[in-house]
C-alpha cells in the first residue's frame, strides 16, 4: 500500500493541477470550435431584405472555379440592385441530399440550382415557390425561354416551380481524322452509325467504334429514354403508370445494349466507367471513334488535349425508317434549373436574381465557362468556337429534344431503369447474349420496383 | 521464451502477407499522387511517365484543403477528448458498480449500434434545426459544434463497452488499495486504475478519433462550405468535368501524414502493463 | 460488489460516524452521476432520432409529405408488409440483400479478427522494426475512406488495374482478365476492400488488450514447458476473452451496417452480388423518396440485429460463467 502511494500518487495536488490544466485546454480548444466556422447565418434564409443565399451546383472544372466565375456576376448584381448574394457551391454527390435536408427542415437557401430532372419530384414536396403569372412576369416573361427547356420546370399543366438556367443536350461526337481516313461521312441514320462503328473497330489495336459510360446509371437511363422514344416507347403512360416493358422501350434498350453485345463496337471494359470523364477521355485519346455525350464534354476533351477542330458533332441519329410510333429524338432536355424556396423571406429579391441570371447578357457570360446552351430564345451559342458544333447542338435543343418524364417518381425511374440497363450491359460484357426476353425481364423488375416509390 | 520453428515461419508468413496486402494499395496511392493527370486516367503504369510534385501544389487551390483540414482536426480532436472522458466515467461506473439499471444502460447503449445511420440522419437533422430555432441562433445546424456533439456520441457506445472490458481486467485490489490510502472513488479512478488501463484508453481514443475523421454521411448533411470536413471535401476533387485522381491521392497522403505521425508517437503509450508488484 | 465501509485505519477513528452516514448516499449516487453525460448525449443524438425513425416506419412518408411530416397519412403496418412480402420483387430483393450482407459480414469479420489476432500475436514479442510494422498496419485505417476505396477501384479495373496486370500478365494465373467490379466478382471485391480497412482495427484493439497480460504469466508457462502456440491458446486467448467478445460483436454490427465502403465503390446502384443492406435501404429511402419504407426496413434490420446480439451475449456470458 505504501508502494502505491509512492509510485502513483507523488502528490495529490500535482494530479489535480494536471487535470485542471487539461480541462482548461479542452475548453479553449472547444471555444475555437464553436466560434469561427458555421456560427453565421450564411446557410439559412437571410432575414434582412438585402441578402440572398444562393446554392449553386458544380458546372465548371471545380467548385473553386464555379465560385471564381460566379462571384463577379454576383457583385454585378449587387451593384445593380443593392442585394448581396451569399454563394455556396455544392458538389453533385451532396446536392440532392442537401436539398432534401432543406426541404425537410424548412431551413434552406433562398435560391438554388437543381438538376432539371428533379423538378417534378421537388415540385411534389410543395417546398418550392410556384412561378405563377405574376412571378413569370417579374422574371421577364415565359416567352423569353426556349419552350423545350421551359417545359422541364415542373409537371405538365401546372405552374412550374423552377425555370431553366443552363441547357445541355446530347450529341454524337465523332473523330474527324478517323472518319476521313476510313472514307466515312458522319452518320445520319442509326444503321449508318453502326456500320461506321463496325468499320472503325479493331480490338487488336484497342480501337473501338464507340465508347460508353457503361456503369453510370444516369447515362444508361438517358439512352434508354432516347432510344425508347425513337422506337415508339414511353416510360410512363398518360396516367403516370410505368410502361417500361412496352415494345418500344424494350427495343430501345436493345438498340443501346446491342452496341456492346451484338455489334461489338464497344470495349467491354467500358462497363466499369461510371465517373463521367472516362468515356470522353478514351475518345480524346483516339481509343474510340465516336462518343455520345452532353455538350459539356467539350471541357473534358480539351482538358485531355483534344482540339475542337479535331472532332465534329451531329445529332444522334434514329433508325431509318422510324419504327411505328417512333420519333426522331436525339436527346432529352438536360440542364440546370433555378428554384426559389417557398419560405424565403426575400421573394422580391429572389425574383430579381432569377431575372438577372436568365437575362441574355448573363446567359452569354455564364454559358462559356459552364459549357452550356442558352435557355433564352435568340441566345448565341458561345461555349465553343467550332461553329458547326454550336449549330448542331442548338438545333438538337430546338427540334430534336424531349423532356424526361415529369413525374414525381422521376429519380426512382432513373435509378431503377438505369441499374437494369447497367446489368444488361454487364451481362453483354461478360460474353453472354442479351435477348429480348432478358431485356424485358430486367425492365419488368425495374417496373415492379417502382412500387417502392409508391406507384 | 521458447520459440518453435513453426512460429517463426508463421511470423514470416503473417508479416509478409499482411505487409504486402497493406503496402500494395499504398504504393498505388503514392505513385498516383506523383503522376500527371493523363497517367491516372489511362492505362495503369507501375511508375509515372514523368514524376511530378504538381498535384501536391494543386490540391490546395482546387479545393480549400487547408480549411477542411483544420475543420476536421478541430472537430475530431475535441470530439475525441470529450468522448474519451465521458466514456471513462461511464465505463468506470459499469465496471465497478452494480447499480440498478446497469443492464438497461448497457443494452440501450449497445442497441444504438444496430440502427443504420442513414435512417436517423434526417430526424437528427430536424432536431438540430429545431433546437437552433428555440435558441434563436445557429448553434448546432451546420456548425462544428453540431458535428462535434454528433461524433462524440457516435464513438461513445463502443468506447464505454471496450473500456469497461479493459477495466474489468484490472483487479479491484488496486481500487481498494487506493481507497484505503484515502482516495475517493474518482481519485482511485484517475490515479490508479486509469494509468493501468492506459493502452485501452489510448486504443479507444484512436478509435474515437478515426471514427470522426472518416465519417462521411453526417458530415455531408451537417456542414456548409465553411465547416466542411476532409472526409467529404476530398470528394470535391471529382467534378462535372474531370476527376483529379492524382490530386485525390496527394491530398489523402497529405492529410494522413499527421495521423500516421500521431500513431507513431502514441506507440509507446500503447505499450504498458501493471507495474510489477503494485498490489501487495 | 459494494464498497466496504469498514475503516480499519486509526486516523479516521474520530470521524467514523459522520463518514458512515454520508458514504452510502454518495456511493449510491456515484454511478448515476458517472453515466449522466453519456445518457444525455445518447438521448439527444441516438435515442430520440431512432424513435422518430421508428415512427417514420408507420407513416407514408414520401416526397409529398417530406416537407410536413405531421400531415403524412398513417400506414399502419403497410410499409412492413411491402418489405416482407417475398412474392414481390421488393421483398425478394430485400431477402437477397439480407443474405448477401450476412455472408459479407461473416467473411469480413472472421478474417479481420483472424488477421488482427495473428498480427498482434506475432508482433508482441520484441524484434527490430516492430514499431514501424505496427504503424504500417494501422495506415489503411487512418486513410480517408474515399481515397482508400478509390485506390482499390483503380486496382480492380479489368484492363488497366494492377490486380489483373499481376494475375494475368505477370503471374499467368489466369488466361483472360476477369471483371472485378461487376457480376459475381463484385462480392469478392467489396469484401476484400472492407477487410483491408477493418482488420487494422481488430489488430489495434487486440494489441492493446494483450498489453495488460503480465509477462510473469508467460514466463511461468514457459518454465512449465508450454511453447508459444500453447501459450497463445491458453493464456492469451483466455485473457483476451472480454476484449474479443466486445470486438467481434462490434465488428459484426458495424460491418453489417457499413454504408461507406460499398457506396464509394459502386455508387447507389451496386451489382446484385454486392447489394448490401445499407445501400438497399438507402435506395428505398433517399433515392425512391419513400422514407417510410426505408424506415420499416431499418426497423426490421434492427430487430434482427437485436436478436443476434442477444443470443451472442447469452452464449458468451454462459461460457464465461462456466470458465
Amino acid at each position: 500500500m505504501r508502494t502505491i502511494a509512492h509510485t502513483t500518487n507523488p502528490g495529490g495536488s500535482d494530479m489535480k493541477a494536471r487535470l485542471i490544466g487539461i480541462v482548461v485546454v479542452l475548453l479553449a480548444v472547444s471555444a475555437t470550435a464553436a466560434c469561427g466556422g458555421g456560427g453565421n447565418s450564411s446557410s439559412g434564409s437571410s432575414a434582412s431584405s438585402k441578402t440572398l443565399t444562393y446554392w449553386a451546383s458544380n458546372q465548371g472544372t471545380s467548385l473553386e472555379n464555379d465560385k471564381a466565375v460566379l462571384t463577379p456576376e454576383l457583385a454585378k448584381f449587387e451593384k445593380q440592385t443593392g442585394v448581396k448574394v451569399n454563394l455556396q457551391v455544392i458538389g453533385w454527390p451532396d446536392l440532392l441530399n442537401k436539398i432534401l435536408g432543406a426541404t425537410t427542415s424548412g431551413q434552406g437557401p433562398d435560391v438554388l440550382n437543381i438538376g432539371n430532372t428533379w423538378a417534378a419530384s421537388l415540385q411534389a414536396t410543395g417546398a418550392f415557390m410556384p412561378f405563377d403569372a405574376a412571378a413569370l412576369t417579374a422574371i421577364g416573361g415565359q416567352d423569353k425561354f426556349v419552350p423545350a427547356s421551359f417545359a422541364t420546370g415542373g409537371t405538365a399543366g401546372t405552374a412550374p416551380t423552377s425555370v431553366p438556367l443552363y441547357a445541355l443536350v446530347y450529341g454524337l461526337y465523332y473523330n474527324k481524322k478517323m472518319f476521313a481516313d476510313a472514307g466515312l461521312q458522319p452518320p445520319t441514320t442509326w444503321q449508318e452509325l453502326v456500320a461506321a462503328a463496325v468499320k472503325l473497330t479493331d480490338p487488336a489495336k484497342k480501337q473501338y467504334g464507340m465508347v460508353l459510360e457503361g456503369a453510370s446509371y444516369t447515362e444508361s437511363v438517358h439512352f434508354a429514354f432516347i432510344f425508347g422514344r425513337q422506337n415508339g416507347g414511353q416510360p410512363f403512360d398518360a396516367g403516370g403508370k410505368p410502361t417500361f416493358t412496352s415494345a418500344g422501350m424494350v427495343n430501345g434498350v436493345k438498340q443501346y445494349v446491342d452496341l456492346l453485345g451484338k455489334d461489338k463496337v464497344v470495349n467491354p471494359s467500358n462497363v466499369q466507367y461510371k465517373n463521367g470523364p472516362e468515356a470522353p477521355g478514351d475518345f480524346a485519346k483516339g481509343k474510340a471513334a465516336m462518343l455520345m455525350s452532353q455538350n459539356n464534354a467539350d471541357n473534358t476533351l480539351q482538358a485531355d488535349g483534344m482540339k475542337s477542330s479535331e472532332y465534329g458533332v451531329v445529332a444522334i441519329p434514329a433508325p431509318s425508317p422510324l419504327p411505328p410510333g417512333g420519333k426522331d429524338v436525339a436527346s432529352f432536355v438536360a440542364g440546370i434549373n433555378l428554384s426559389i424556396f417557398k419560405n424565403t423571406k426575400n421573394q422580391d429579391a429572389a425574383l430579381q436574381f432569377v431575372k438577372f441570371m436568365t437575362s441574355p447578357e448573363e446567359q452569354a457570360i455564364l454559358d462559356k465557362p459552364f459549357t452550356a446552351l442558352p435557355v433564352v430564345k435568340g441566345g448565341t451559342v458561345n461555349f465553343t468556337d467550332n461553329k458547326a458544333e454550336a449549330a448542331a447542338f442548338a438545333q438538337v435543343l430546338a427540334t430534336k429534344a424531349e423532356a424526361l418524364p415529369r413525374v414525381p417518381a422521376e429519380s426512382a425511374f432513373e435509378t431503377n431503369v438505369g441499374a437494369a440497363v447497367n446489368s444488361l450491359l454487364a451481362q453483354a460484357a461478360t460474353g453472354k447474349d442479351v435477348s429480348i426476353s432478358d431485356i424485358k425481364a430486367a425492365l419488368q423488375q425495374a417496373q415492379d420496383k417502382m412500387a417502392a416509390a409508391g406507384i | 521464451m521458447h520459440e518453435p520453428r513453426s512460429f517463426r515461419v508463421f511470423r514470416v508468413v503473417v508479416v509478409a502477407g499482411l505487409g504486402l496486402f497493406t503496402l500494395v494499395p499504398l504504393y498505388v496511392m503514392v505513385t498516383s499522387a506523383l503522376k500527371p493527370l493523363g497517367d491516372v486516367q489511362g492505362d495503369f503504369r507501375w511508375w509515372p511517365t514523368h514524376p511530378t510534385l504538381r498535384p501536391f501544389v494543386d490540391i490546395w487551390s482546387t479545393v480549400p484543403l487547408a480549411r477542411y483540414f483544420i475543420n476536421s482536426l478541430v472537430v475530431c480532436l475535441v470530439a475525441t477528448a470529450f468522448s474519451v472522458l465521458i466514456a471513462i466515467f461511464a465505463a468506470y461506473a459499469v465496471s465497478r458498480y452494480r447499480f440498478r439499471g446497469r443492464r438497461a444502460f448497457i443494452g440501450t447503449v449497445l442497441s444504438t449500434q444496430m440502427f443504420p445511420g442513414i435512417l436517423f440522419l434526417l430526424p437528427l437533422f430536424l432536431i438540430f434545426v429545431n433546437i437552433d430555432k428555440q435558441l434563436g441562433f445557429t448553434f448546432l445546424y451546420q456548425t462544428r459544434v453540431g458535428l462535434i456533439v454528433t461524433y462524440l456520441t457516435f464513438s461513445l457506445p463502443f468506447s464505454i463497452w471496450m473500456l469497461a472490458s479493459y477495466l474489468d481486467g484490472i483487479p479491484r485490489d488496486l481500487d481498494e488499495a487506493a481507497k484505503v490510502d484515502g482516495c475517493r472513488a474518482l481519485g482511485a479512478l484517475f490515479r490508479v486504475v486509469l494509468p493501468a488501463a492506459r493502452p485501452g484508453v489510448i486504443a479507444v481514443a484512436v478509435y474515437a478519433f478515426m471514427t470522426a475523421w472518416g465519417e462521411l454521411l453526417f458530415a455531408s448533411q451537417m456542414t456548409n462550405d465553411a465547416t466542411k470536413t476532409l472526409a467529404i471535401g476530398l470528394q470535391n476533387y471529382s467534378t462535372q468535368i474531370n476527376v483529379y485522381w492524382n490530386q485525390v491521392m496527394a491530398a489523402s497522403l497529405v492529410v494522413s501524414v499527421p495521423v500516421v505521425v500521431g500513431f507513431l508517437l502514441l506507440q509507446k503509450y500503447l505499450v504498458a502493463g501493471l507495474t510489477a508488484g503494485a498490489v501487495e | 460488489m459494494p464498497v466496504t465501509t469498514t475503516t480499519p485505519t486509526s486516523r479516521s477513528a474520530g470521524t467514523v460516524p459522520p463518514v458512515h452516514r454520508r458514504r452510502p448516499d454518495w456511493n449510491r449516487r456515484t454511478p448515476y452521476l458517472l453515466i449522466l453525460a453519456a445518457i444525455l448525449l445518447e438521448l439527444l443524438i441516438h435515442i430520440v432520432p431512432m424513435l422518430v425513425g421508428i415512427w417514420m416506419s408507420f407513416i407514408k412518408l414520401n416526397q409529398f409529405f417530406i416537407a410536413n411530416w405531421s400531415k403524412a397519412p398513417g400506414a399502419g403496418l403497410g410499409n412492413y408488409k411491402i418489405a416482407v412480402d417475398f412474392s414481390t420483387p421488393i421483398g425478394r430483393a430485400l431477402l437477397h440483400s439480407f443474405t448477401v450482407t450476412c455472408l459479407y459480414t461473416l467473411i469480413v469479420v472472421g478474417l479481420s479478427w483472424l488477421f488482427g489476432m495473428s498480427a498482434a500475436a506475432v508482433l508482441q514479442r520484441g524484434f527490430r522494426g516492430r514499431g514501424g510494422l505496427r504503424t504500417l498496419f494501422l495506415v489503411p485505417y487512418s486513410l480517408p475512406i474515399y481515397a482508400g476505396v478509390i485506390t482499390w477501384s483503380f486496382m480492380l479495373q479489368r484492363d488497366n488495374g494492377l490486380v489483373n496486370h499481376v494475375l494475368v500478365s505477370e503471374l499467368h494465373l489466369l488466361d483472360h482478365p476477369p471483371f472485378w467490379l461487376i457480376g459475381n466478382n463484385a462480392f469478392v471485391s467489396v469484401a476484400v476492400v472492407a477487410l483491408w480497412r477493418s482488420w487494422p482495427f481488430a489488430f489495434l484493439m487486440i494489441m492493446a488488450g494483450m498489453q495488460s497480460i503480465p509477462d510473469e504469466v508467460y514466463e511461468a508457462a514457459a518454465t512449465d514447458g508450454a511453447n508459444v502456440w500453447k501459450q497463445l491458446r491458453y493464456i492469451t486467448l483466455g485473457a483476451l476473452r472480454p476484449v474479443n467478445v466486445v470486438l467481434v460483436l462490434m465488428l459484426f454490427l458495424w460491418t453489417f451496417n457499413d454504408f461507406n465502403t460499398p457506396f464509394v465503390l459502386f455508387g447507389p446502384t451496386p451489382p446484385d452480388s454486392a447489394d448490401l443492406m445499407s445501400i438497399h435501404i438507402y435506395d428505398n429511402s433517399f433515392v425512391n423518396w419513400n422514407f417510410g419504407l426505408g424506415a420499416a426496413m431499418s426497423v426490421l434490420l434492427l430487430l434482427f440485429l437485436l436478436v443476434v446480439t442477444g443470443a451472442y451475449l447469452l452464449i458468451a456470458n454462459r461460457r464465461s460463467r462456466r470458465a
